[in-house]
């Protein structure tokens, strides 16, 4: 018994040595890579090739890449997406020669959705040697990280960061829609082409993607001639009964329920809807994207559901088909759009990049400031939107698509 | 030279660890030998520590269990977050406004602590477990309800939305429900953080020592013993409850300046997180003040130097905590550690010395 307790202790000490001695490792990067870019980058291209092969030997220095976010816990799904469609846009765009010449080198901390743990990423990958940030994936933990990015004045890219406040730094941009935007949008949309004029919104107040979409819902709707008959709702900790807000939108008479909340709710509304015989037009944002999947989700249930989402995985262009097919044989499942969003931000960062002429021997901070300008000139055509074009605020300009569900597949409208 | 005491040895060797672990970390980061990680982690290391030592006041010197240590965190927090959005352009001195955020989120936990151990701590059991793990959940969705604002013709309140909140166009919205608070002005630092550790050593170490502590401790070990000879039994419960929640409080101002964002989620504010704390303290030892302290310290640091192994460091962060329990708690966990303690090395080498 007492050997037993004295090996475990030794394993202990073992692993938190090993711990020590990665760090020490970060550490001796960290300052050596400075004087290793000074070099050309000749050093680190050698020290590359020797693990990588002589495929690297080819490129004209390295561009190290960073991402952030949940890769363990309740956020988990959205983070692992983003790491795999980075991964993939990565291996790709080496494969086609790098940027500028130069390999893209990608490396992905979890941060479990916490503002802390993600600010520590952060640092762990500044240690790494990180020369532009693709993250962090979710909203809030985006808001702390890009306070400390714009005070190293890194170039910061959000995939799916879509607070108001997620890129209020100069050096930070992102791929998807602010919420406010998408708030707006929908009721723009619903207004434009008439599709009611009554409406009975049911939303997460706990949450801020929801609360975020819904009052600028409410603020645009005014001007669109959209009456909010009905509001109801809900917090993360009473979130499967929604008979009564159902119910209000019922007697209020709306003819369209907007729903600015995730699948998983959704799902279970469109049930209890159905059970209430209330058929209303339901009407959503990005997050009832992965609605079909649900598991035990009757589809038929969601059929003429509509919804506001810049990429759908059963769309019929080539990007989209080329692009699911190579994620679905590369991680065996279906991206959703949050993966779209990272494989976006690759090839955004790549043609940004060529367009303001980074190369691997500039500073951090000389890097942003070319990119920050390349940023407004450039267009990308993406899986998320044709044309894509950033202002200065770092706010994307792409026309949201609407998709309708019909037989059981997203079609667009 | 005077003898010390065992006590008063045992204390000065606590706050020599604080100071010499300060004056390593600034040595460290002046001659620029510090990783970034390292560096931002720092704060948070005195934050936690700080929870720690402040929990171990009601769970090892009171012998009460709290599951809502969280909740008055996020308190101060929110209370000193809040402070100092409002005066971010009446008080321009970052130290004053710091200092007096601390004070609004000390005394406003502290309040709290009162309310809530007045009727419970009366009573015997496992009451203050119950009303507290229900008050940190209560306090996290009432914050993620109220929305706040300010503008020029004062401040506003709505439980409903922003909207509700009917501010004028030149009006900022301080607490945006459930986005919580952004833009904090970030004005904690560490050498801010660790003087408040040592405050906070200071007042619960000598908290412990003087005669109220005593009679703390009394009430502990025999509370019918305590209650025939004199003590205000409810008194000394509560002195002992509100101070630990105001020390929660300290850390929360602390941890709302750190970051630029406050949001209270279970992540950083829920049952979990009070777990968390509540981990600290029994794996650094229930009552060693020094104890959790070094125990927040080592469990915050490890899955971050764990990074390396990606998804299996929960795993050994999981068998860690296992291997510590047994070193700290099993009966021959402690034989083993009286046999080859560092005291006993010193004094076996002085006798062969001699």
């Amino acid at each position: 018994m007492k050997k037993l307790l004295s090996l475990a202790m030794a394993a202990t000490l073992a692993f938190s040595v090993v711990a020590c001695g990665g760090t020490d490792n970060t550490q001796n990067n960290d300052n050596a890579a400075p004087e290793a870019s000074e070099d050309a980058g000749s050093t680190d291209a050698a020290s590359d090739a020797a693990t990588e092969g002589d495929v690297s030997s080819s490129y004209n220095g390295v561009l190290k890449v960073g991402g952030i976010g949940p890769t363990t816990g309740g956020a988990a799904v959205y983070g692992k997406a983003v790491m795999n469609a980075a991964n993939l846009a990565v291996e790709e765009i080496n494969a086609a020669g790098g940027v500028n010449g130069m390999e893209l080198q990608f490396q992905f901390e979890d941060d479990e959705h916490d503002a802390e743990k993600s600010v520590n990423a952060y640092n762990t990958l500044k240690d790494w040697g990180m020369q532009m940030l693709m993250g962090t994936v979710t909203s809030t933990p985006c808001t702390a990280v890009v306070n400390e990015s714009a005070k190293d004045n890194m170039f910061h890219l959000t995939p799916s960061g879509s607070a108001v406040e997620s890129i209020a730094q100069p050096n930070a941009f992102r791929v998807c829609f602010s919420d406010p935007n998408q708030g707006a949008a929908s009721a723009q949309y619903i207004g434009e082409n008439g599709i009611a004029t009554k409406v009975a919104v049911i939303y997460d107040s706990s949450d801020v993607y929801s609360s975020g979409i819904y009052e600028k819902f409410a603020a645009e709707s005014a001007n669109q001639g959209i009456e909010i008959v009905a509001q109801g709702a809900f917090t993360a900790d009473n979130k499967t009964d929604f008979s009564q807000q159902l119910q209000a939108a019922k007697d209020a008479g709306a003819e369209l329920v907007f729903l600015p909340i995730y699948y998983t709710e959704a799902s279970v509304i469109l049930k209890q809807a159905a059970g209430m015989n209330y058929e209303p037009i339901f009407f959503g944002c990005d997050g009832l994207d992965g609605l079909l999947a649900v598991e035990g989700f009757d589809t038929s249930l969601a059929e003429g559901v509509m919804l506001l989402t810049p990429f759908a995985a059963d769309a019929e262009d080539e990007k989209t088909k080329n692009f699911v097919a190579a994620y679905q044989a590369a991680y065996g499942e279906i991206p959703n759009q949050f993966a779209a969003d990272a494989y976006d931000a690759m090839y955004i960062i790549k043609a940004a990049a060529e367009q303001a002429g980074i190369t691997a021997d500039m500073s951090v901070s000389d890097m942003c400031e070319g990119m920050k300008t390349a940023m407004t000139q450039i267009t990308v055509d993406g899986l998320t939107g044709e044309g894509i074009t950033w202002d200065a605020e770092g706010e994307p300009s792409k026309s949201p698509k609407a998709v309708k569900i019909t037989d059981g597949v997203y079609t667009a409208m | 030279m005077k003898k010390l005491s065992k006590t008063t040895k045992s204390n000065l060797i606590t706050y020599g660890i604080v100071v010499v672990a300060y004056l390593v970390c600034e040595i460290l980061m002046r001659t620029g030998h510090m990783s970034s990680l390292m560096k931002g982690i720092l704060v948070p290391l005195c934050i936690y520590a700080i929870l720690a030592v402040s929990l171990n006041l009601t769970v090892g010197i009171l012998g009460e269990l709290s599951l809502g240590h969280a909740g008055f965190m996020c308190v101060g927090a929110f209370t000193g977050a809040v402070f100092s959005k409002c005066t971010v352009e009446m008080i321009a001195v970052p130290g004053l406004r710091f200092l007096l955020a601390l004070l609004v989120g000390i005394v406003c936990a502290g309040i709290c602590g009162i309310l809530i151990g007045i009727p419970v701590l009366r009573l015997r059991g496992d009451y203050l477990a119950i009303v507290t793990l229900a008050f940190g959940e209560i306090i996290k969705n009432l914050v993620n309800a109220i929305y706040f604002g300010m503008d020029k013709n004062g401040l506003h309140f709505s439980m409903k939305d922003s909207i509700a909140l009917g501010l004028e166009p030149d009006g900022v919205i301080i607490i945006k429900g459930a986005q919580g608070i952004t833009g904090t002005p970030t004005d904690s630092n560490f050498t801010i953080g660790v003087i408040l550790l040592l405050i906070t050593l200071i007042i619960v170490i000598n908290l412990v020592h003087s005669r109220t502590g005593r009679a703390i401790m009394a009430i502990r070990d025999n509370r019918i013993a305590a209650e025939s000879i004199g003590i205000n039994i409810t008194k000394y419960k509560i002195l002992a409850f509100s101070v630990s929640a105001a020390l929660a409080g300290a850390a929360g101002v602390l941890y709302a300046h750190n970051l630029s964002t406050l949001t209270a989620l279970p992540k950083n504010f829920g049952y979990n997180m009070s777990i968390m704390i509540l981990v600290f303290v029994v794996l650094g030892g229930i009552g060693s003040i020094r104890g959790s302290m070094i125990a927040a310290v080592i469990l915050t640091l490890l899955p971050e130097l764990l990074r390396a192994l990606n998804e299996y460091r929960m795993l050994i962060y999981a068998v860690v905590l296992i291997a510590i329990m047994i070193f700290t708690w099993s009966p021959k966990g402690i034989a083993l550690r009286e046999r080859y303690s560092l005291a006993k090395l010193l004094k076996r080498r002085e006798k062969e010395v001699q």
